[in-house]
């Protein structure tokens, strides 16, 4: 393994990160609010559908741009679900899901070739020029971002106000705070970052959509989140280092001389997940209103 | 309040109610289906296909003779199963997506069953068990790190899944593979295999398979003390634990439990699969792909009743065996995908509770809004009239 190995492969554990910094960073704000969304899946893949066809009509900036907003839209149905309609958090986000997985099949099948569409490289993110090679200018966002939300939770007023609003609602809702309006701000913003994560994938990194291109990362972001303890710092380092192992996989894969199948290589950045997940939990706590409804006695 | 109960008037009136919240549930996935298909139906309009055409199509695909009843139920089969999964779980208290995983394991070792000989009857048992054992050994590790490392089961059983897919694909193209065609495993041999059970379809005796499991199910949860108690830590774990119930039992137990059921769904599929009885492991098994997935949704619009379970199974068999016929035809045949944007958005909807008070909520805020309007224009006018 040379130099320029490792330099190509932290290249691309950097570019695998982002996707999961974004949806873990959006989506631990929307946890501290008290709203546990498993949807993040079926946001990542619909905004990655999304924001290549908004690419291809007016450039990368509006392809990211139309990630976010369908990021945002899904997670306002589900917070609004979740809030006032008291629904099962759990279930919606099943149910986003599914319908996230039909519909970007159909669509794709609309646009002509089943199950793959290219996007147009002209119409991709430029990556920039650096010493380490080309790289997105994404991986900056999602090095600053969690910096901003960290410093946004526990610094300023709104973000102990969302804190309140997962941790005891109750008191929250005595001291003037509106519950159901505050989990819904919180839970868009954490939407409009997994869409944002979701546009990336398709626009800036893969430049293909593809019907399973999600590949878990929504799942992977939870459990960044739940390594972390909503911590969004602790949430970047995790990201990163499941971008790693991906990097990994997919380079291991690029040996000629394989080592062990392609199979059991592709399983690798699940099984870290697992080890990390179960080594990391048992000192970590969650906001106790956490997928509860808020109900007014 | 107290002496009115007492006329036989109010008692008959209290009874009628009392139906009418039992049929309240299946009221409202009644209403969760008819609200799915009607997104499917704005989103086929939006894309320029005829939804009336299309669900016509369908229907006449899922119900329309004897054949279609058949493959529908045959559809239906391991849909029973995996929703058992969730449900079990569900009514465990916790939330098992990883019937996809455990699906796929019990598939791969219902194949063993090739490997060696018995006679028939015997040898489809020796099948289910192993697809059983496999299940539950999939769906073991998770319910451990739950109790072990408290790892959430919604993270660990979706890892499970993906690990379980590609394990499954390795087995299926280098280890149970039929060195001649090695796009395939090995064929389940004659006398393993389940009889079809309406010549010309592909419907097998798995389908009694999947409803004994789900009457045992019915009868494990609702009739036994044991049952009793997984139910009693679902509903309030702090509250059965104080009542003496261990509640890592019974989170083991439905673990297990639901493991069988999708290692069955596995065994299912695989054993009763016209013609070759076999796994496709080249194009990434498509006869097991998202059954487990599909499960969930089955599951809740059958309200995580083993019984329920059963009706809508046939109803989500028939939206799979239609979208077959669907998808060519009339004119502008839609694809088979729209079945599960319908699926999704029939889940969504079911995570409502109460979906039927939604309306006059929403009535109630409407009146309040146009109430607050006309007072509004009322003060206006009295400010114009002087």
């Amino acid at each position: 393994m040379s130099f320029n190995d490792i330099l190509s492969l932290l290249r691309i554990a950097l570019h695998a990160m982002v996707p999961l910094a974004l949806t873990a960073a959006g989506e631990i704000v929307g946890e501290t609010a008290g709203l546990f969304n498993i949807g993040l899946e079926g946001i990542l893949l619909l905004s990655a559908f999304g924001g290549a066809l908004g690419a291809e009509i007016g450039g990368p900036a509006v392809g990211l741009l139309v990630g976010m907003g369908i990021g945002g839209t899904v997670s306002l149905l589900f917070a609004v679900i979740n809030t006032y309609w008291k629904g099962t958090q759990m279930v919606t986000g099943i149910g986003i899901n599914l319908f996230a997985m039909g519909f970007v099949a159909f669509g794709l099948i609309q646009l002509g070739a089943p199950g793959f569409h290219d996007v147009p490289r002209a119409m991709e993110l430029t990556k920039l020029r650096t010493p380490m090679g080309l790289m997105s200018p994404m991986i900056l966002v999602a090095l600053i971002l969690p910096v901003i939300i960290y410093w946004f939770l526990k610094r300023t007023r709104a973000g102990l106000m969302l804190t309140a609003a997962g941790e005891m609602p109750e008191a929250a809702d005595v001291a003037g705070i509106n519950i159901n309006r505050i989990r819904i701000l919180a839970a868009v913003f954490g939407g409009v970052l997994a869409g944002l994560g979701g546009a990336y994938m398709s626009i800036a990194w893969l430049g293909v959509v593809t019907k399973d291109l999600s590949a878990g990362r929504g799942f992977i972001s939870l459990a960044c989140v739940v390594f972390s303890g909503l911590n969004p710092l602790l949430a970047l380092l995790g990201a990163f280092i499941f971008g790693f192992f991906q990097a990994l996989a997919e380079w291991v894969k690029t040996l000629p001389a394989k080592p062990i199948p392609g199979e059991f290589v592709s399983m690798l950045p699940y099984i870290i997940t697992l080890l990390v997940v179960s080594g990391a939990i048992g000192r970590v706590r969650f906001p106790k209103a956490l997928g509860v409804p808020y109900r007014r006695e | 309040m107290s002496n009115n109960e007492s006329t036989p008037q109010s008692r008959l009136l209290r009874g009628a109610q009392r139906t009418l919240t039992g049929l309240h549930p299946a009221l409202e996935s009644l209403l969760a289906a008819v609200v799915g298909l009607l997104v499917g139906a704005i989103l086929m309009s939006i894309y320029g296909f005829d939804p009336w055409e299309t669900y016509t199509g369908l229907i006449k695909g899922a119900f329309g003779g004897s054949y279609e009843i058949a493959s529908s139920l045959s559809r239906a089969t391991p849909l029973i199963l995996t929703a058992l999964t969730f449900s079990i779980c569900l009514r465990a208290g916790m939330f098992n997506i990883g019937a996809e995983g455990q699906m796929y394991m019990g598939g791969i070792a219902s194949v063993l069953v090739a490997y060696f000989v018995l006679p028939s009857g015997l040898h489809q048992i020796a099948g289910l068990i192993f697809a059983a054992f496999a299940g539950a050994v999939w769906s073991i590790v998770p319910a451990i790190l739950k109790i072990t490392r408290g790892v959430s089961e919604v993270i660990s059983t979706i890892m499970f899944n993906w690990i379980a897919r590609w394990l499954a694909l390795y087995l299926a193209i280098f280890v149970v593979v039929d060195p001649l065609r090695p796009e395939k495993t090995l064929s389940i041999p004659m006398s393993a295999r389940f009889p079809v059970l309406v010549r010309g379809t592909d419907l097998s005796y798995g389908l009694f398979v999947a409803i004994a499991f789900a009457l045992v199910i019915y009868f494990l949860l609702w009739h036994t003390a044991i049952g009793y108690e997984v139910r009693a830590a679902g509903l309030n774990p702090s509250a059965a634990h104080y009542g003496g119930i261990r509640n890592k039992r019974t989170m083991f137990l439905s673990f297990i439990l639901g493991g069988i059921a999708a290692g069955l769904a596995g065994a299912a599929i695989v054993m009763g699969l016209p013609p070759t009885y076999a796994i496709y492991g080249g194009g990434g098994l498509p006869q097991l792909m998202n059954l487990g997935f599909d499960g969930m949704a089955v599951a809740m619009v059958g309200r995580n009743h083993p019984i329920g379970i059963l009706v809508s199974a046939l109803f989500f068999g028939g939206l799979n065996a239609g979208g077959r016929v669907m998808q060519f035809y009339g004119a502008k045949p839609v694809p088979l995908e729209m079945v599960r944007v319908v699926m999704g958005a029939i889940v969504l909807v079911m995570s409502i509770p109460e979906l039927i008070r939604l309306f006059p909520m929403i009535k109630k805020r409407g009146e309040e809004l146009i109430g607050s309007m006309r007072r509004l224009t009322r003060r206006s006018d009295r400010r114009e009239s002087p």
